[in-house]
């Protein structure tokens, strides 16, 4: 019985600590349901052609701080069978151990540790676990707009960049000097909860 | 020049198709395990699977044939065999046409999940059957698997021949190669 005002205490403080940050950042979670957002790369060819891919499964939430958007956050995980290049054989080629190795790293993730305003656009720092290997990565990226939706709730969207080169991921099979690197979009929408 | 099968052996056509599906079957298999060990900028890295790809269709086809020609020639004597090596033969013999069918349709299905047609050496080509976006991994890994039993089952069926020819110096193997003895 001593121990219950203790509880109640820790219930009060767990609710207080969740007060005061759902006051200022709202939570939103990505609308893949209805697929506004889109997880997309682009590789050169040789250094002849841009080709394009993208991750068909993925989801992830966000906090958004309207008055103080250095305090939002996002988490993206991305299922690594979803690679999707429009090429069966090539797609194959990709979820084998050439490159993302599926069956051993099903999933790749993103955690932001902060977040930077210049001006209109943002940098967001965070953490990209790809292939097994985890590496600070820097997202460019801008709000594309927000607000109420015509059915009742509250959307927020964003479209994000980076380059990241494959070889800093143990992704090591060679496509050429030209290739090294690749280009990640983010264009995410969230759906406030 | 006997074309049909007698029950004293073997005519042209089974013999041709046997040995063109010997070396197809195992020269595909040595060339799939090599063909993914290529670098991107080998020559060969788009020429060896599309030979590959070519091949098996032609080899998928002439599985087809060899099947209704089979069913239409007469049986073999096998009187010589023991009933066990009479039984293991016939598995072996018959089990050979759904395996090679199996590995040839889980090779197609890699090559047109994505609703694209396999081109064979630019002659025709064979269209996808099934658009199924993602079924290529579960396929290649059927593909794989099967690819490694069939040699297996290839090994086995050469090892028993050589038996016969070489410890029962029977004309089982001899009868493969030069058909049916001229009286």
């Amino acid at each position: 019985m001593k121990l219950v005002p203790l509880s109640i205490a820790a219930t009060l403080l767990a609710g207080a600590f969740a007060l005061s940050s759902s006051a200022t950042a709202d939570s939103y979670v990505i609308d893949t349901d209805r697929s506004h957002a889109a997880v997309t790369f682009r590789i050169k060819h040789l250094g002849f052609s841009w080709l394009n891919g993208r991750f068909d499964d993925f989801s992830g939430t966000f906090t958004f701080d309207e008055k103080n958007p250095e305090n939002s956050m996002v988490n993206v995980e991305i299922d690594t069978k979803s690679v999707n290049t429009n090429h069966a054989e090539r797609d194959k080629h990709l979820r084998g151990k050439d490159f993302f190795d599926v069956s051993k790293y099903p999933t790749a993730t993103f955690k932001s540790t902060g977040v930077k305003i210049n001006g209109d656009k943002a940098t967001i720092t965070g953490n990209l676990t790809l292939h097994g290997v985890t590496k600070k990565i820097e997202i460019e990226a801008e709000a594309v707009g927000g607000g109420k939706d015509p059915w009742g709730g509250y959307r927020q969207g964003f479209t994000g960049t980076t380059k990241i080169a494959l070889k800093d991921f143990g992704i090591n099979f060679d496509l050429g000097p030209a290739a090294q690197e690749v280009d990640m979009t983010f264009d995410i929408e969230g759906i406030r909860k | 020049m006997l074309f049909r099968d007698t029950n004293a052996g073997y005519g042209l056509v089974t013999r041709l198709m046997h040995w063109v599906m010997a070396i197809g079957v195992v020269g595909l298999f040595a060339l799939g395990l090599w063909m993914v060990t290529l670098s991107y900028y080998s020559p060969w890295y788009v020429t060896a699977p599309d030979i590959h790809r070519g091949v098996g269709m032609l080899l998928l086809f002439l599985l087809v044939l060899r099947f209704v020609w089979r069913l239409a020639n007469p049986k073999l004597d096998d009187s010589e065999l023991s009933p066990f090596e009479r039984k293991a033969s016939a598995v072996v013999h018959w089990g050979f046409y759904p395996l090679l069918l199996a590995l040839m349709l889980s090779g197609y299905l890699i090559s047109t999940s994505d609703g694209r047609p396999i081109d064979v050496f630019g002659w025709f080509s064979v269209p996808a059957l099934i658009k199924n976006p993602g079924l290529e991994t579960p396929a290649g890994e059927v593909h794989e698997i099967l690819s490694y039993v069939t040699i297996a089952v290839v090994i086995l069926h050469a090892a028993a021949s050589f038996k016969h020819h070489f410890i029962d110096r029977s004309r089982i193997l001899t009868r493969m190669w030069s058909g049916p003895p001229t009286n």
